[in-house]
């Protein structure tokens, strides 16, 4: 597969989208500019995490409005693929890809730390091959992240199935302690009405190899890749 | 003329800045404080017709200045 990594003033973890992808899953994977206006012949684009812009004004707030957003407005209006990660979820939600908006931690303090995730849905091409029942050990890095979204978008989400990921403790419990940010009903990723564009605040690139302390978030990318696999095959025949 | 704009977060989000803040002002010993909102202040030097800038502050201030899912903005214009 040919995977599009976003690349703005202020991104840090482009790098490190591209390595798993092509490094640890053998796909291949470029890095495009933020001020190109075209992503080329991709199967999916990943818009990575970081300080895009210097998170200036609000995070992801400028960054929506890159030339290169416009090319992945386009994209994922025509079906296609889209992971936001971290920042890169914040922009999602700014360029109004993905529903709510992440702001300033409950505790008002960067939070830098691995946190569990439970999968709330099989069902969608970011966590079909998530092991079921399986708690992912990812890490966190961000200062806004906490997830909001209004009562009413809220409950058609879950009706949905879009919301993707959850904080919870090692046993898989959606407790208040082991909300590191103090987002709404524990929420760590969600996806869109159509399921093509997701977005979590936790860093799976950063948990795909066992020499970084644990490789849970490559299931992440291996669904995705799954699904585009999927689609590949449904259009051949 | 001058441009003034006011950001603040809506009610029903979480403002853990206005919390902090709130019981800073409580500790130090001012009664009487309660509710308090942090947010941010813009002024903008414009010129053009009065209505029109103001019509085109309003779009962007929806559109980019503050984000509706979270904030509310006041827009005024001063000579």
């Amino acid at each position: 597969m040919n995977f599009a990594v976003l690349q703005f003033p202020g991104s840090n973890c482009d790098q490190d989208c591209v390595h798993v992808l092509k490094n640890v899953l053998g796909h291949s994977a470029k890095l495009v500019w933020h001020k190109d206006t075209t992503l080329g012949a991709v199967d999916a684009v990943m818009v990575p995490g970081g300080f895009s812009y210097g998170d200036y004004l609000r995070t992801g707030a400028i960054a929506r409005f890159s030339p290169v957003m416009q090319a992945v407005q386009q994209f994922a209006a025509n079906g296609g693929h889209v992971l936001g990660i971290c920042n890169g979820f914040q922009i999602l939600c700014e360029a109004g890809l993905l529903p709510g908006a992440l702001v300033r931690n409950r505790s008002l303090q960067f939070r830098c730390e691995p946190v569990y995730l439970k999968t709330v849905t099989k069902n969608s091409a970011f966590t079909n091959k998530i092991a079921d029942g399986k708690i992912m050990r990812v890490p966190i890095a961000h200062g806004e992240g906490c997830y909001f979204a209004d009562e009413e978008t809220l409950v058609k989400m879950n009706a949905n199935g879009q919301v993707l990921w959850q904080y919870c403790d090692v046993g898989g419990n959606l407790t208040d302690d082991s909300n590191p940010n103090g987002s709404l009903q524990n929420i760590a990723g969600v996806c869109n009405e159509a399921k093509n564009v997701a977005g979590l605040m936790p860093h799976p690139e950063r948990a795909s190899e066992l020499i970084l302390g644990g490789d849970d978030g490559k299931a992440i990318f291996e669904s995705l890749i799954h699904a585009l696999q999927n689609k590949d095959a449904a259009k051949a025949a | 003329m001058k441009a003034k704009i006011i950001i603040t977060p809506k009610k029903a989000v979480l403002d853990p800045q206005g919390q902090t803040v709130e019981r800073a002002l409580a500790h130090m010993g001012y009664t009487g404080v309660g509710h308090v909102h942090v947010g941010k202040y813009l002024e903008i030097e414009v010129t053009g017709d009065k209505e029109t800038v103001r019509r085109q502050l309003d779009e962007a201030c929806h559109k980019f200045l503050s984000n509706p899912v979270i904030e509310d903005y006041k827009l005024e214009i001063v000579d």
